[in-house]
Order: structure tokens, then sequence, then C-alpha cells
């Protein structure tokens, strides 16, 4: 009799230390998928900044190229290494300037690129309402008419 | 004539022609590369395709660009996949040739390429005076802002890049910037001058 609740005893806490572990295993395992998915996602968002250089206006984050895959798993392997994504495309500028960069930084001759459209933009607004403002001015009576 | 609105339509339009005009002197194909004037970066490859005596190294053999300091480096990114390598392979390999016992290294790196292919095309091509090192991965054409083959680049002596080459290097191109690259280290150059005329 007393064999036997030992026994049961026994089975009883094997089956709690199981679960306890398998509890923490799932955890460990949880917490390393939410890693990788963070990792492929800040891969995803570096790489969808820098430009494919074999490529025609495509990102090497949408580019199917041999190229663009070895960065986009440079760009994963010195994330993991601990760079911060503004380190990693820091060192694709320095390999390759700043035409890598889809989105060209706004100092010296790239403000061209942000300002002409403003430009544009405000002066098509001022031609505009100019030419509404002469074709709404009431037409000057002549002289002398009653 | 209204001289005013022609005076703005002019303002306007000469900018505007101005920069596309200036757009048409460019090469849209042209990536200037940051590297010249910078050191260039370090790589240890191991070699695949052994290359000639006297400048032949051991297949296996680790290529290190630290040991190399002091001399200057020729460094052709090349690929058997690619039609512009075959026009500048003769020149490389004769020119090569020419230079043994100067202190100047060429050193082939295959890019995105197996080196069975690599082997194959240098024997087809009827071999290669100099190394070829395998870039596994394309790490070390990344680390030199390589888009495209054959894309060559001329370290000096002081480990610099000095100058970067796209697309095939002329025979005389190739020799004036190696020449250059040796001034810069008369001593060692002079001592064992140049095979001219092959």
């Amino acid at each position: 009799m007393t064999r036997t609740v030992a026994l049961v005893a026994l089975l009883v806490v094997a089956r709690v230390v199981a679960a306890e572990s398998s509890g923490v295993q799932a955890g460990v395992s949880g917490a390393a998928a939410a890693a990788d998915s963070s990792l492929d996602a800040q891969t995803t968002a570096v790489a969808a900044q820098l430009r494919c250089p074999v490529c025609q206006g495509l990102s090497i984050q949408e580019s199917p190229s041999e190229l663009s895959q070895q960065m986009r798993d440079l760009v994963k392997d010195q994330l993991r290494e601990g760079r911060t994504p503004e380190e990693v495309k820091a060192y694709f500028v320095s390999k390759y300037g700043e035409w890598i960069l889809l989105e060209p930084k706004p100092r010296g001759f790239n403000l061209l690129v942000y300002a002409l459209p403003v430009l544009l933009v405000a002066g098509g607004i001022g031609v505009i309402a100019a030419a509404v403002r002469k074709w709404t001015r009431p037409a000057d009576l002549p002289s002398g008419s009653v | 004539m209204n001289w005013k609105r022609a005076t703005i339509a002019a303002l306007c339009a000469i900018p505007v022609v101005g920069l596309l005009g200036w757009g048409l002197t460019r090469d849209p194909k042209e990536i200037v590369s940051p590297l010249p004037g910078r050191d260039a970066p370090v790589f240890s490859l191991p070699v695949f395709a052994p290359g000639q005596p006297p400048l032949a190294r051991a297949v296996g053999d680790s290529v290190r660009l630290a040991t190399m300091r002091g001399d200057v480096v020729v460094l052709n990114f090349w690929a058997s996949w690619c039609l512009e390598c075959r026009v500048e392979h003769t020149i490389l390999s004769d020119i090569a040739q020419e230079y043994n016992g100067r202190p100047v290294h060429f050193l082939g790196v295959l890019y995105n390429d197996q080196p069975a292919s690599g082997t194959a095309w240098i024997a087809e091509m009827g071999g290669q005076s100099y190394p070829s090192v395998d870039d596994p991965h394309a790490r070390t054409a990344i680390d030199y802002g390589l888009y495209g083959v054959p894309e060559s680049f001329f370290v000096d002596a002081s480990g610099r890049v000095a100058y970067k080459q796209v697309g095939p290097v002329s025979a005389v191109r190739l020799r004036h910037l190696v020449d250059s690259l040796l001034i810069a280290i008369p001593a060692r150059a002079a001592a064992a001058p140049a095979k001219q005329g092959s």
C-alpha cells in the first residue's frame, strides 16, 4: 500500500516537472521566434531603403537578383550582430555612395529633389489663382453709358 | 509684345532646360565610387585557380590583402558568364607576366560564379598567369561596392584604393595605372624593370 502511494506520488511529481519544463521550453522558443520576426521586420525595413545596384529603380528588398539576395543576407547578419539600421545603411553608403539610398538625404544638391515639387505646386496654384481672378473680374463698363 | 510675360517664361524655362542639359552630360549608369582614396577593404579568400609559374599560388591557399601591403595590388572581379571579361582577360594575364618581379600583385576574384565554371573558363581562354580566388556570398564584392563585372581596383602600396576601373581595362590604361602607382615606390620598382614590348 505504501509502495503504491509512493509510486503514484512519484508519477504526479514527474508529470508536474515535465509540464513545467515544456512550459519553459515553449517560452524560450516563443521568445526566439519573436526575436526572429523582429529581425526579419528590421531587415525588410532597411532593405526597402537600399537600391539594388543591378536593377532599375528597385530596392534590394523587391529585387530577385542574386546580388540583392546577398545584400539582404548581409543586412540581416549586421543587424543580428547588433548594428543599428542607421549603421547598416552607413556601411552601404560607405561602399556605394549615397546613390545606394533610394531616398536621398535632404542636403546640398539633393534639396532640389524635395524643393522643386513644392515650388512647382506653389507656382501652379499662383498661376491658377491669377487666372481665376482675371476671369471673374467684372468687365469694365464703357464710360458714358448708363 | 508683352515683355513682362516673356521674361517670366524665360526665367522659368532657363533653369529647367539647364537642368535637363546638365543631365544629358552624365552617364546614368555611372556610379561614382566613394572608395578611391580610402583604405582598401581587407579580405582573406581561398585560391581556386592557381595561375601559372612564377605567379602561381596553390589551390586552397588563403590570399590576404594585408600580406601584400607595401606592394601595388590589381584586383580584378570577373565571372565565367561575363562577356566583357573575355575582352580584358588576355591583357591582364599578359601584363601580369610582364610585371613579374616588380612589387605588383594581380589577383582575380570570382563574382557570383562557381569555381568549377571559373576553372573551365580559364582553360577555355588558354590559361591565366595570376591566381584567382573565390568570394563566397559576394561579401568581398559588396565590400568593394561592386555592381557588375568586370571591375578592377588598383590598390597602392599604402593599402588605399587608388583607382577603380568599371568595364574592361585596356592594355594602355592598365600599364599607365600600374606604372603611376609603382612610381610611389621607386627604389623597389627600379630594382627589377618590367619586360616591356611583349
